[in-house]
């Protein structure tokens, strides 16, 4: 099959579609970063960075609704241009949760930096936010790739990310357990955490819609789940 | 319009009403057709696309032996109606014709009444004893050719008289008057208006309940709209045959999905 449309609007429409995606995804993966950085660095003035930027993302978000409701009203995509266009509004989506969850560890980091640290937990998280923000760097490559086995690998990578999570969990628990004053510190770091966590599932959603669009089907291999927490308890104590 | 959800639709399994068997059509030395297989489902729209002069409608003419009027035409190969050779020497076409039912491009009433357009092949074939039940046959047909409340108080003025839209409809009518089983369209809503080509789309799906229909389109989406199964063919070859969704969801060859979404093929 060729790439081209007889209609070349058509095909300038897609691009600038999947360029917004591009674009998107670049602002998103930056947030992961600076967020993590913010809060091993106690950088407030990065953290308010992140938290003004999603306003940014959530704008491109509802210009890629806009873009994508009209093409779909012009051009009633189908066979490949279809599931183009239904991957388009399900990527975005996730994009902007990811951004979401990266403003709240923008917002965690304001009261973090008034208290001491609690061990080496935030080199810890930005460890895992750096795994997401690779998750999510290699997705979009196989997107704009269309490329179905790294986007495979992409849902596969999802698991260490669990269990990075399951680890701190873990760690937070103790934390909390050896001395009260870590109970506040943890609960919010804690969260954060989860936030990682969840942009790394977002991710992995990213990769199903990728290989949804190169292949036409969902992966069918119900996702890797990794996260033991939901059945996690220290006893005794 | 359609009110099975896509699950039935997948699920639904049909009879066989025509079965063509590596059909081959030959116009001189151009070999139009080349080794069709393709089963036509009782009471299913099976919608044939491709671009022009892919033997679409040539093939579609092969369905009730319209192809035999043209000389250098020649058909090879098998093609089953409810298991009976369509081209064996004991088939008389006109009988045939009647079975299977033809719609064309443009309007094409005769220059009759109303009244007569729809009587002409009821009387021909002899299908109602008296004036009484050629009333009914007449206005039976017209009501399913959704055009009975538009002509009811004029079935005595011409047929050309009508709109596009309506005269379309009309020969619909004239054509399922003989009770076909299949009814073939071969681009029944090319020269009409979108309002229009709306009304005979939902015939066309009412149809389905009582008759199998094969239709030709240039419109892709009026493919998607009214059918149930899509046949794409390309060059004579018949390169795809599978469920409307799944044909314009995920085709499985790249030409299908190069003509679909109009690239350049």
């Amino acid at each position: 099959m060729t790439d081209q449309h007889i209609a070349s609007a058509f095909d300038r429409d897609l691009e600038a579609i999947q360029a917004r995606i591009m674009k998107m995804g670049g602002m998103v993966e930056a947030a992961i970063r600076n967020s993590a950085l913010s809060l091993e660095t106690r950088d407030e003035e990065l953290a308010e960075q992140v938290r003004a930027g999603d306003k940014a993302i959530d704008g491109l978000e509802e210009l890629i609704n806009e873009e994508t409701a009209r093409l779909i009203a012009l051009r009633a995509p189908t066979a490949i241009d279809l599931r183009l266009v239904l991957s388009v509004l399900k990527i975005s989506s996730n994009l902007e949760r990811i951004a979401d969850y990266a403003k709240n560890i923008a917002k965690r980091t304001g009261v973090l930096s008034q208290m001491g640290p609690v061990n080496d937990s935030a080199a810890a998280l930005r460890r895992m936010a750096r795994e997401v923000e690779l998750m999510l760097k290699n997705v979009l490559d196989a997107y704009i790739q269309r490329d179905a086995e790294l986007a495979n690998d992409v849902i596969q990578q999802d698991r260490e990310v669990d269990q990075m999570y399951n680890a701190l969990f873990r760690e937070f628990l103790t934390f909390m357990m050896e001395d009260p004053r870590n109970i506040t510190p943890c609960m919010h770091l804690h969260f954060i955490a989860k936030n990682i966590e969840r942009m790394g599932d977002h991710a992995t959603s990213i990769g199903e819609q990728v290989v949804y669009l190169v292949t036409g089907e969902y992966p069918d291999e119900a996702r890797p789940k990794a996260d033991t927490t939901s059945e996690t308890a220290v006893l005794g104590s | 319009m359609n009110d099975m959800t896509a699950v039935e639709r997948a699920v639904d399994t049909k009879e066989i009403k025509i079965a063509a068997n590596g059909v081959q059509v030959y116009y001189g030395d151009t070999h139009a057709i080349k080794d069709v297989d393709v089963k036509i489902e009782d009471k299913t729209v099976t919608a044939f696309i491709g671009p022009s002069g892919c033997g679409k409608s040539t093939f579609l003419r092969c369905l009730n032996r319209m192809n035999d009027t043209i000389d250098v035409c020649r058909v090879e190969g098998e093609i089953l109606l409810d298991g009976e050779n369509i081209y064996d020497p004991k088939v008389d076409p006109v009988q045939l014709r009647a079975k299977v039912g033809m719609v064309f491009q443009k309007p094409n009433p005769f220059p009759k009444s109303i009244y007569d357009n729809i009587a002409y092949g009821p009387r021909i074939h002899g299908l109602a004893k008296n004036k009484a039940e050629l009333d009914e046959i007449v206005e039976k047909s017209l009501r399913r050719g959704a055009i009975w409340n538009e002509v009811k108080d004029r079935l005595q003025s011409p047929g050309t008289g009508l709109s596009g839209g309506q005269q379309q409809r009309l020969c619909i009518a004239r054509a399922i008057a003989t009770e076909p089983e299949v009814l073939l369209m071969d681009e029944p809503c090319s020269a009409l208006d979108p309002i229009a080509t709306a009304q005979v789309e939902e015939l066309i799906d009412e149809l389905r309940e009582n008759y199998s229909v094969v239709i030709v389109t240039h419109s892709m989406q009026q493919a998607a709209r009214v059918s149930q199964k899509t046949a794409f063919f390309h060059l004579g070859n018949l390169v795809e045959f599978g469920e409307t969704g799944q044909i314009f969801t995920n085709p499985e060859d790249p030409r299908t999905e190069s003509y679909i979404t109009g690239r350049i093929g």
